[in-house]
């Protein structure tokens, strides 16, 4: 079966900055995809990529066979693809609920459609449903990450695209937060996080590309990536481990 | 007592004239971050038309759909006119110069301004018009020792109705909940598959539209029209979106209301000639302690 995402050789420009400088990975229906790097490695630039915000400088994004590239953002929504931002982005003055429904704007006219989906959402989420009539600026951090998920996952779409969804929470959350994206992902929907915790992203992906400066380094499943000496020690706390012990001797 | 009533009553027909027009500056402003300077006359020019063709069908009108009809069917006209133009000039005067930033944007509305004053002035002249006063209804009534017009009462109807009619689709309804999204967060909007062109056009049809709609009231309520006077209009609804807090649309409704009665209560009890000095104080004072207007609020995001 051919992959249900594949990126080939993919370039991003930011002016005369390339972001980019041509990766290329593929993504299996039902998989998760976990994308590891340090900040500034060009995770975000690649998800918003697929997503039709930034321009693609060359090489291709395809969904299914079809091709992505020069779609707007708003077509990308009813290709299947829908994106959790980085930093929640959630619209504040907006209510929980209105920022479910936006979720689901491009399915705005099917009002059964949007109440299931809704329910699904309220379903992983219950205190979702609690907060439903509460502006969502005054959401807690762990709050607004779910409604971000959640709203994103009101289009039912089939790759759903996460940046960094444990950023800035406790890790009481971000635990809580991961097994819910494994309960999406059990429920049939791909997934392409990406993380800079990649410990716990290994954890939850089949499979994992370390970027590095705009290139993929590493790549493999989550086990063989997990037991790399090199990634242990640049992504997986073993450098800090390491160091930590010369201090105490 | 009596002249306070009126003087509110008074004020209350010309806030809401402020109010419609602020509506116009506050979502353009909300959207595009773009004080759209052509919008003043947006509303001159809806007047003119609603002139014109109050002048030019009168016979018709009168035959056809009496009075109260005749000031609705140029209003409508004049509004559908006024809707086609205002997406006209987005396309021409800004939705090239977006990229450039907002300073360019700004130069371009007012440029576009402009070209609309000079176009009204070359194609009606540069004097007064006077709305036909055979098509005008003047009925006056005395409620309670306050002298009150039919027309006053219906204008404040009208414009209430239509505010309402906006409060309701931008603050009830999906595709307002989209408008205010993409006020807040233009990218993320998009994520949602919201089609920011169509916001844009969906802005820039019914800001004109209330404006032109306005334009024909303001004909109707003073008789008497001029090429310049959206630049006057256009300011004080300016300063009514300031007050209310830009980018608010209830606020832009109660700021231009508070306007116009502040002003009329100002020309009653201080001076006629100092009302506009009286209301820009009052300006003055609200963004010393309320800098983000009356209604402005902020909401802190949370990282």
């Amino acid at each position: 079966m051919a992959p249900l995402l594949i990126i080939d050789d993919l370039q991003i420009h930011y002016g005369a900055i390339e972001a980019l400088k041509g990766i290329s990975l593929y993504l299996d229906e039902g998989e998760i995809v976990a994308v590891l790097g340090a900040n500034g490695a060009g995770k975000t630039t690649l998800i918003n990529a697929i997503s039709g915000l930034l321009p693609i400088s060359s090489g291709n994004v395809t969904l299914e066979g079809n091709r992505l590239n020069g779609i707007p953002p708003y077509e990308i929504v009813q290709k299947g693809i829908s994106q959790s931002p980085e930093g929640r982005k959630v619209f504040s003055t907006l209510t929980v609920d209105e920022n479910l429904n936006l979720g689901a704007y491009t399915q705005r006219k099917k009002k059964q459609e949007v109440g299931d989906a809704k329910e699904r959402v309220f379903s992983l989420f219950p205190i979702l449903r609690e907060r439903r009539r509460q502006l969502s600026g005054t959401l807690s951090g762990g709050e607004q990450q779910m409604l971000a998920i959640g709203r994103a996952l009101m289009s039912s779409p089939r790759l759903l695209l996460l940046d960094e969804p444990s950023l800035g929470l406790a890790p009481i959350l971000v635990n809580h937060i991961f097994g819910i994206i494994r309960e999406i992902n059990s429920q049939g929907t791909s997934i392409l996080l990406v993380e800079q915790n990649a410990h716990k992203a290994l954890s939850l992906a089949h499979k994992g590309y370390v970027l590095e400066n705009g290139v993929i380094s590493t790549s493999g499943s989550s086990s063989e990536l997990k037991s790399n000496r090199k990634i242990q020690e640049a992504y997986l706390g073993g450098s800090a481990l390491k160091r930590k012990g010369n201090q105490t001797t | 007592m009596q002249v306070v009533f009126e003087q509110i009553i008074n004020g209350l027909t010309i806030g809401s004239f402020y109010a419609l027009i602020a509506l116009g500056y506050s979502m353009v402003y909300g959207v595009l971050k773009l004080i759209n300077f052509a919008h003043g006359d947006f509303f001159t020019l809806g007047s003119y038309l609603g002139y014109t063709l109050l002048v030019f069908g009168s016979a018709f009108i009168t035959t056809h759909f009496g009075l109260w009809g005749g000031m609705v069917a140029a209003m409508l006209m004049a509004a559908m006119c006024l809707a086609f133009i205002g997406v006209l000039v987005e396309r021409a005067a800004y939705r090239p110069i977006y990229p450039a930033g907002r300073l360019p944007a700004v130069v371009s509305a007012l440029g576009a301004s402009i070209v609309l004053q000079n176009a009204i002035m070359v194609i009606w002249g540069p004097r007064y018009q006077a709305y036909p006063a055979k098509l005008i209804p003047n009925i006056h009534l005395n409620i309670w020792g306050i002298n009150i017009t039919v027309l006053q009462i219906v204008i404040l109807v009208l414009s209430f109705v239509l505010m309402g009619i906006l409060y309701y689709i931008i603050q009830k309804t999906v595709f307002g909940a989209a408008i205010r999204a993409t006020a807040l967060d233009k990218d993320t909007a998009s994520l949602m598959g919201i089609n920011f062109n169509k916001v844009i056009f969906f802005i820039f049809t019914l800001g004109p539209a209330l404006g032109a709609m306005t334009g024909v009231m303001v004909g109707m309520y003073y008789r008497q029209i001029s090429f310049t006077m959206g630049w006057n209009y256009g300011l004080k609804a300016f300063t009514a979106t300031i007050l209310g807090g830009i980018g608010n649309l209830p606020g832009a409704m109660f700021g231009g209301l508070i306007l116009g009665v502040l002003e009329m209560l100002g020309a009653a009890y201080i001076s006629a000639a100092w009302k506009d000095v009286f209301v820009f104080m009052i300006l003055i004072l609200v963004l010393i302690f309320r800098p983000n207007g009356l209604f402005g609020e902020k909401i802190a995001e949370k990282v």
